[in-house]
């Protein structure tokens, strides 16, 4: 396939099989490959569609400063497309992601403001609010809250789906800023009468729960409980589990956050079977796993590697 | 045998700094109730106007209640209850 640049090449990823993995032949599981896009995860979808509605709006000219709080990947994104775009971009992460995501980040130019391990993207959150706040004219895009991350979905990844698979029954996603849940989600539900939506929500050890009480909590102003049919809470431990199945079931070499969406993605298989009903379940994978090598999530045994990844946000 | 119960690192002060309590009842609420008897101030934590907080998660066996019956999910001896704050995701 031949495109005229690289942003031109988003989206369009595959959907795979997953023969070895699908209990029957009823009912089946299938794979999209979201590394397979140009900085290697779904987030470049909603970076270039974040960018491209803030540049429509006229935020954004030349040379302009955005500022985003991110663990890892949509900061990936958004270095990319400042970069062809020619704008500075400036992310904020907390301290505990891997160092793989801060050496792309460097390389490509973007500049990075650590936040506090403990509280996670909580913390990013409120630290990237603050400084926006202290530069008015900086842009935050802030992906918790802007119609175009989801919109990104709603447009790109839930029509690519419905397209490959018109017999889909299930989507399952990883629920972080909620934005490809919401976007493909509703996009499913209104084109596919009956279609399940689910959530598979990373459960990170107890640093990152760090709050100092409940009303500091966060929910991302995108979420709407009503477009999901359920939402699942995925241990470490499950989740590196079913990444390391990917690998030595199908070949797939994915990022932790997949083994999360592979998890519930199983637990929904195993209920159609026990029903004895058919179904056809879309896993969304959002990453490769290249920038997790070094949290140690691929070497040694589970119970190595869950050790290794507590505390670390792998999602 | 009887429902597991995990608690979060910032309500611990109301389990004597235990990461896991046990509880009984047929629904969610009950079990909740029979918490506060055990482990008082507790369940205002959790819930308010009969419903669950909006920063507060609660998970039976790995599933959102509120995807259940919210309150009035029934649970069941060798139930799994976790307890979680709202965080923001990776936001990978």
């Amino acid at each position: 396939m031949r495109y005229e640049n690289l942003l031109d090449s988003l989206g369009h990823t595959p959907l795979v099989g997953l023969p070895r993995l699908s209990p029957s032949d009823d009912v089946r599981l299938w794979a999209k490959l979201e590394d397979r896009n140009p900085t290697g995860s779904v987030k470049d979808r909603a970076a270039f569609f974040m960018v491209a509605q803030a540049e429509k709006e006229g935020l954004l000219s030349p040379g302009a400063t955005i500022i985003e709080p991110t663990s890892g990947n949509t900061g990936i994104s958004l270095a990319m497309v400042a970069k062809l775009r020619g704008y500075r971009l400036i992310v904020v992460m907390p301290e505990n992601t891997s160092e793989e995501r801060r050496q792309l980040l460097r390389m490509y130019g973007a500049e990075i403001i650590g936040s506090p391990a403990a509280g996670g993207s909580n913390e990013a959150v409120r630290v990237a609010k603050r400084i926006a706040a202290e530069h008015p004219d900086w842009v935050m895009l802030y992906q918790y809250g802007n119609e175009a991350n989801a919109r990104a979905h709603y447009e790109t990844t839930g029509p690519e789906i419905l397209t490959d698979l018109p017999e889909i029954t299930h989507f399952v996603a990883g629920l972080g800023t909620t934005g490809t849940l919401m976007g493909a989600g509703r996009y499913l539900r209104e084109h596919k009468p009956g279609v399940k939506i689910v959530a598979a929500e990373p459960r990170y050890g107890e640093l990152v729960y760090g709050l100092r009480n409940v009303d500091e909590g966060f929910v991302p102003e995108l979420y709407d409980p009503k477009v999901l049919t359920t939402r699942f809470s995925v241990s470490s431990a499950d989740a590196l589990r079913r990444t390391r199945e990917l690998i030595a079931a199908e070949g797939i070499f994915a990022g932790i956050s997949a083994g999360a969406a592979l998890h519930a993605g199983l637990a929904m298989a195993a209920k159609a079977v026990n029903d004895g009903d058919p179904a056809d379940i879309v896993v969304l994978i959002a990453d490769g796993g290249w920038k997790y090598l070094s949290t140690g999530a691929y070497d040694g045994t589970l119970d190595e590697a869950e050790a290794r990844l507590d505390g670390q946000l792998w999602a | 045998m009887a429902i597991e119960v995990r608690i979060p690192t910032i309500l611990r002060t109301y389990t004597d700094g235990a990461k896991q309590v046990e509880g009984a009842g047929s629904t969610l609420g009950e079990l909740l109730i029979d918490l506060d008897r055990q482990h008082g101030g507790l369940r205002e934590r959790l819930v308010d106007d009969g419903g669950l907080r909006r920063f507060v998660n609660v998970y039976l066996n790995d599933e959102d209640v509120r995807f259940l019956a919210g309150l009035d999910t029934p649970v069941k001896d060798g139930d799994t209850v976790t307890v979680l704050p709202a965080v923001a995701g990776g936001g990978i």
